[in-house]
């Protein structure tokens, strides 16, 4: 112990670059490097990441997967079942499932990742923001959140949505993304508000903020240097979880006629179409529920992937 | 230091010494009551001086430390009364966003636990190179390469290689040297060493001692070593200050406290230091704990544990009698203390 440098070797030994398929010593090193780093080295990041491209192929160029046109309906073939020429069947109108799976991830999608993206941008931001100042700010993000919380989803949804866009009314297909993407948001920003501030919370007593404090940092620097990056892994994985959730939610909403609805395709408004019929066709309703729970799987996994590789204690 | 600090704080123009702690008092606030961590502690730190802090926890050491940097959590800390002169201009009274620039610069601070005081999501050359960024806007390359400098400074093997790693992957001594890397990246006037050692096995402790020294020595830093450990300080301080209750009760250069004492409690620290000599005896403890910061003891906060308590102890508080220019022990009896000692 008494030469530094034979400790140093022995440490250095252990990780080794040989050793380890971690150790890239040359180029610069960051922390969205080795969490790729440990991705890659994982299968259900594979596995998630693959689905997940096929459904943003969907998504963006559903031409690429049919050729056949959603809207098109053949009412004598209603309710036909799967065949080689309709893979899926035809659903009550006599349009083809298939292509209507696949035309209805892009609005899927669109509203689970836009609804997340809302959620963290206003959970994160207030959370952030109450656990840095703390006092009355802290007081008053933390009880408007729990009075949102308080609201149960469903029944948030139901209000907010009957009373902007009642089940009669017949918005158009941007208006009714809009409100569906605000509400989902709107009811869901208090959860990831909490994982943000708990988070920041931890993070600001630790030493590392107090030594930058003692070094001379101001609190924007603080804020986006020391708290946000140590506080990101839980707000990412919540975050890439919502997704998924978020997608359920819409199609629960579509289901209830108070979320999308004709003539914007999607996963949800199939189900919500299809439900009285699954004892004569289940098929009309199967293949649409099938890609929702995939593609909430698709998050979900992805999520936890993400998390694994983020969390540096596990390196 | 940056020129704009610099005009306001014209260099030597003051009297005094470098760093001037002036009968510092703090307080903190909390729903049990008010504790009194530090009640009226002065102290002084020049260029190339090292001043060793000794107290045990709780003793208001770290807090004296924190209210320096200004980086105290207030509320509930509160500063209720004293100066902290920084080359003759007082801090507390210094706008934050001025006390900002100070802090790094003029005032730096190593932490006790360098894992937990480097940022774990960041490389250690970042973080060093950070200093440089924030404080003087170098470019990312030439940071870089000061960063690179700076951990070949504070001798860690192989500082190329090992720059883009990160602190979790660095053994305990290594991680010190980078928090000191990070300290020292700026030539700050005043380093304040805060248990530096106390996270590191014993061999460790030597080395970063004998770094500390180094640096300061090489670049005439004043240093405040905060320490409850008496063998640390004795080759590295000048000066000691110990500290009891939030106040000083002996000052003294570091041989005449090692010769000889002034205070029961300082007394008692020593005597409790394991020792070749006395193997095979009972080891030496201060009996009863250190008091309670909520309800201080009256008179000399010590008086609950002193062997040579009187009745006048638990009513006066003894200010800090002075024994000779160097040295002051705040112990009605300290004379009965030193004749013991030379006994």
């Amino acid at each position: 112990m008494s030469d530094p440098t034979a400790t140093q070797d022995l440490i250095k030994g252990a990780d080794d670059p040989a050793a380890s398929p971690v150790a890239v010593r040359d180029s610069q090193r960051s922390l969205w490097r080795d969490t790729w780093d440990i991705l890659k080295r994982r299968k259900i990041f594979w596995i998630s990441l693959v689905l997940l491209i096929l459904f943003l192929l969907m998504a963006a160029f559903p031409s690429l997967f049919t050729h056949k046109d959603p809207e098109y309906a053949t009412l004598s073939k209603s309710m036909e079942l799967p065949s080689a020429e309709a893979w899926f069947g035809y659903d009550l109108q006599g349009r083809d499932v298939w292509a209507r799976t696949i035309y209805g991830a892009r609005t899927s999608i669109i509203v689970g990742v836009l609804a997340t993206l809302a959620t963290v941008v206003l959970g994160g931001l207030t959370g952030v923001l109450a656990a840095y100042f703390g006092r009355w700010i802290d007081a008053v993000v933390s009880r408007v959140g729990e009075m949102f919380l308080g609201l149960p989803y469903v029944l948030g949804a139901i209000i907010i949505l009957g009373t902007i866009a009642p089940a009669q009314s017949n918005p158009s297909k941007f208006t009714i993304m809009t409100v569906v993407i605000v509400v989902l948001a709107l009811l869901g920003w208090p959860i990831l508000m909490r994982i943000a501030r708990s988070a920041v919370i931890q993070a600001k007593h630790q030493d590392y903020v107090q030594a930058a404090r003692a070094l001379g940092a101001g609190p924007m620097r603080i804020i986006f240097r020391h708290l946000l990056p140590n506080s990101l892994a839980p707000i990412l994985v919540y975050a890439t979880i919502t997704i998924g959730s978020f997608i359920g939610a819409e199609a629960t909403l579509s289901l209830l006629g108070i979320g999308l609805r004709s003539p914007v395709i999607s996963w949800g408004i199939a189900i919500a179409d299809h439900k009285d019929y699954l004892r004569t066709g289940p098929h009309a309703m199967f293949f649409p529920a099938g890609f929702l729970s995939l593609c909430v799987l698709t998050f979900v996994m992805l999520g936890e992937a993400v998390r694994d590789a983020l969390d540096p204690k596990l390196r | 230091m940056t020129e704009v600090l610099s005009e306001q704080m014209g260099r030597g123009s003051h009297g005094g010494a470098l760093l001037e702690v002036d009968n510092l008092h703090v307080e903190f606030r909390t729903r049990a009551g008010v504790a009194k961590a530090v009640n009226g502690v002065t102290y002084s730190v020049d260029a190339g001086e090292t001043l060793a802090v000794l107290g045990e926890s709780g003793s208001g050491k770290s807090v004296t430390a924190q209210t320096i940097m200004g980086i105290l959590d207030m509320p509930p800390g509160k500063v209720t009364g004293g100066e902290i002169r920084f080359r003759g201009v007082d801090l507390l009274k210094l706008p934050e966003d001025q006390r900002r620039k100070i802090r790094g610069e003029g005032i730096s601070m190593v932490f006790q636990d360098a894992l937990s005081a480097l940022n774990p999501v960041f490389p250690v050359g970042w973080q060093i190179a950070e200093m440089f960024r924030m404080h003087r806007g170098t470019s990312r390359a030439e940071a870089r390469k000061k960063a690179v400098e700076l951990m070949d400074r504070v001798r860690i093997p192989a500082a190329r290689e090992r720059v883009n790693d990160f602190p979790h992957q660095f053994s305990g001594g290594m991680r010190q040297r980078i928090m000191i890397a990070m300290a020292i990246a700026l030539d700050p006037e005043i380093l304040i060493a805060d248990e530096p050692t106390t996270a590191l096995d014993v061999t460790v402790q030597a080395q970063i001692m004998g770094l500390l020294a180094e640096l300061q020595r090489d670049s005439n830093m004043g240093l405040i070593l905060i320490t409850h450990d008496l063998g640390v300080v004795a080759d590295v301080a000048d000066k000691i200050a110990v500290m009891y209750g939030g106040r000083i009760v002996e000052n003294a250069l570091v041989h005449e406290l090692y010769k000889n004492p002034a205070h029961p409690y300082s007394k008692g620290l020593l005597e409790s230091i394991p020792r070749v000599d006395h193997k095979g005896q009972e080891l030496y403890a201060i009996k009863g704990l250190p008091p309670n910061l909520l309800e201080m003891p009256t008179g000399c906060a010590f008086h609950p544990r002193c062997p040579y308590r009187r009745d006048n102890c638990v009513t006066d508080v003894p200010p800090l009698y002075t024994i000779s220019g160097t040295r002051g022990s705040a112990c009605h009896y300290w004379r009965e203390v030193i004749d013991e000692g030379e006994r």
